[in-house]
């Protein structure tokens, strides 16, 4: 009995690591690139679910089509949000960036709740993953494989879009070395914006995708971003890889450890993130000019 | 002639005066005209207007106050009380220290008379103590703790709504009696979770149920995230899972015991604490069928329904029973001054403790003196299909009353020394 369940929790671990990575592979992007840490992360994430559970209130627009116009309206909104205010604070210290999207995570949820109060409003699971399968001795949502593997596929289109393309040579190029990059010629504000956009996509999408499985509310990101940031620490700061890797390495182990006692859930990621920072303070993953 | 039409007025002017005095229930004569000890009467409302508990009571449990106060003038004239009555109102957060610190800041600078609703056992247990620090009133509606009333108990603090006890009085013995009686209970690791664990766990056991086992959730829970209580849940296949959690929590336990299809496994739910809010938040046919126990629901009975249109007329939505609870907590108080003539905290307990009375929120209610619990006939409800509603906000059926004595935790077992 007790390794079956040591085996369920490895696939939660990974649905919870799914989520991380997702969150914590915008935020890694949008730092690499844009050399701002984006508080309104948790909130972005919290859009993406609202706008899911909007399209299909308003327009009974089902799941599928969420998945794509979800996110790429909440981009949308982030590239005025890019052009309007983020834009003007480049170069300057990152804590007015960090002021900035502090305020506007306020702004986001305090506009939500006036809207559709704090409690949350329902999501119902896709019809067509809303089975079960047998994993063995004991049966799995169809759903949260679905996650797993989605996730999966678009951190790998992520990570070949930025190793394989010459936009994803320009992120690499801008994340090592910023400053060198420019004074080769190479246009990086030209391709700031869209970073941007991208990187909000993907929390966007976390949020559609907790949609069917958590309560779709306007705080709903406030907690998972401190999470995500000790994602990011323990990935290396800038990291693309390291932010994927350590999104499910922490999913898993937080867990694996909750089958002993629920409570190291919380505290397995924040002892792993002082160890990271005691022995390797650039993250498992970074290198020491990124951080 | 003329002196008779003088005459006529005052004589008219005198018996609209009386009528407007004159008390409509309760035993004791006409009140002589109440003195108020600096002149108004202030009610402070301290409860969470930016966070969890926000929607089910928050800034409207206050208009629902204000409604009760607005209605008592309406209906004893508008010097019922002998000055004028103000509301007042605090976000607390939900955090104990900042509960306690409001509460110090309304008793002695704003001269508030009384505090009510506090959700959160901890904040609420927090004010309680201010308040008999301050020798000042604190009627108690959203927390659940029954320390309150037991190791905590004191001369000026009053429990109104529900308690753990009654959460559990209620659902702990219907579900144990009717649907299995193998329990495995999860709870959210803290004062209120703790206390719904022991409460439940005494009343399965007392019904001749079992209880397997019980987990702890961390709170918060950051990750929001409770598959593996759920998948343990499915291993040790008890024939009813209970769930202390609350708030969000709840809603992500019910939408994951959902996604796992534990029910059909033969899992049931048992819910310990379930406010409308709730059943908003996981969609009315998801959790139909589901059997929990209330003070109150909006849509029992003729009475209760007035104020919910009332309400919902004032604020957009239907009251949830904390709503409810307040404006008749608030209601109550009010009438405990008429009778004891001022507002002076000590006369006041007085007339509120051993007071039997009845409203359309309280049933069968009589304030214990011993304790100060409010004892009066619990609700035994169930989620309807939303087939079956007739409006939005119709979630729920009435199965049952559980009488007072049965809602209330026996004395003996209180522990209270005032």
């Amino acid at each position: 009995m007790d390794l079956a369940y040591v085996f369920i929790q490895l696939f939660n671990g990974l649905v919870n690591g799914a989520f991380y990575a997702l969150l914590s592979l915008g935020l890694a992007i949008i730092f690499g690139v844009l050399r701002i840490v984006n508080f309104a992360h948790g909130a972005v994430y919290m859009l993406g679910a609202f706008g899911a559970y909007l399209l299909l209130q308003q327009w009974s627009v089902g799941f599928w089509p969420a998945l794509v116009l979800a996110p790429v309206g909440v981009a949308l909104l982030a590239i005025v949000v890019e052009r309007l205010f983020l834009r003007r604070l480049y170069g300057l210290d990152p804590l007015y960036g960090f002021l900035l999207t502090f305020g506007l995570t306020l702004f986001l949820q305090d506009a939500m709740r006036l809207r559709f109060g704090i409690q949350g409003q329902p999501y119902p699971t896709p019809e067509e993953l809303a089975a079960s399968v047998s994993l063995g001795p004991v049966s799995y949502p169809v759903y949260r494989l679905f996650v797993i593997v989605f996730s999966l596929i678009v951190c790998a289109v992520t990570w070949y879009v930025i190793e394989r393309t010459r936009l994803g040579m320009v992120v690499r190029a801008a994340t090592e070395r910023g400053e060198l990059t420019r004074a080769l010629g190479i246009d990086v504000d030209r391709w700031v914006t869209g970073v941007f956009a991208i990187g909000i996509a993907l929390a966007a999408l976390a949020g559609v995708l907790a949609a069917p499985m958590r309560n779709v509310a306007p705080l709903m990101g406030s907690e998972l971003i401190i999470l995500t940031f000790a994602v990011v620490v323990i990935g290396g700061l800038g990291s693309i890889v390291g932010a994927v890797a350590a999104g499910f390495l922490i999913g898993v182990l937080a867990s694996l450890g909750a089958v002993f006692n629920p409570a190291f859930e919380n505290v397995i990621v924040f002892a792993l993130m002082a160890v990271v920072l005691l022995v390797r303070p650039a993250g498992l993953f970074g290198s020491r000019e990124a951080s | 002639m003329k002196r008779v039409l003088v005459l006529a007025m005052i004589a008219a002017v005198v018996t609209a005066a009386c009528g407007a005095a004159a008390p409509t229930g309760g035993a004791s004569a006409s009140p002589a005209q109440v003195k108020l000890n600096d002149g108004k009467l202030v009610i402070g409302v301290i409860n969470d207007q930016s966070l969890v508990y926000a929607d089910l009571s928050g800034k409207n449990a206050v208009e629902a106050v204000k409604m009760a106060v607005e209605d008592f003038k309406a209906k004893y004239g508008e010097n019922a009380l002998g000055g004028p009555v103000e509301v007042i109102t605090a976000d607390h957060q939900n955090k104990p220290d900042l509960a306690s610190s409001k509460a110090q800041e309304f008793y002695e600078r704003n001269n508030a008379d009384i505090i009510l609703d506090v959700p959160t056992s901890s904040a609420a247990l927090a004010i309680a103590k201010v308040a008999n620090d301050q020798k000042k009133l604190y009627i108690n509606i959203t927390a659940a703790t029954t320390d309150l009333t037991g190791a905590n108990c004191n001369k000026y603090t009053f429990h109104y709504a529900y308690d753990t006890f009654m959460l559990a009085a209620g659902t702990g013995k219907w579900v144990t009696e009717n649907l299995g009686k193998q329990w495995y209970i999860i709870y959210p690791n803290y004062a209120f979770g703790q206390d719904m664990e022991k409460s439940f766990r005494g009343a399965v056991t007392k019904f001749g149920g079992t209880v397997i086992q019980s987990d702890g959730s961390p709170f918060p829970n950051t990750s929001g995230d409770f598959s593996q209580l759920l998948v343990k849940a499915g291993q040790l296949k008890p024939q009813i899972l209970g769930v202390m959690q609350a708030g969000g929590d709840l809603v992500n336990v019910v939408k994951q015991y959902n996604q796992f299809k534990l029910g059909d496994q033969g899992i049931k739910l048992a819910i310990g604490l379930l406010f409308d809010t709730d059943i908003t938040a996981v969609g009315q046919d998801q959790m139909a069928g589901v059997v929990y126990t209330t003070p109150w629901v909006w849509s029992m009975d003729d009475q209760s329904k007035q104020f919910a249109d009332k309400f919902l007329k004032r604020t957009g939505i239907r009251p949830t029973f904390a709503h409810a609870g307040n404006y008749s907590a608030a209601w109550q108080y009010m009438e405990a001054i008429r009778r004891a003539g001022t507002d002076d905290a000590d006369a006041v307990v007085k007339q509120l403790e051993g007071y039997k009375f009845s409203d359309f929120f309280i049933r069968n209610g009589n304030i214990r003196a011993e304790d100060h619990w409010v004892m009066h006939d619990a609700l035994l409800a169930q989620v309807k299909p939303s087939s079956e509603a007739k409006e939005k906000f119709d979630y729920s059926k009435v199965l049952g009353t559980i009488p007072a004595e049965t809602a209330s935790r026996p004395l003996a077992d209180a522990g209270c020394k005032k």
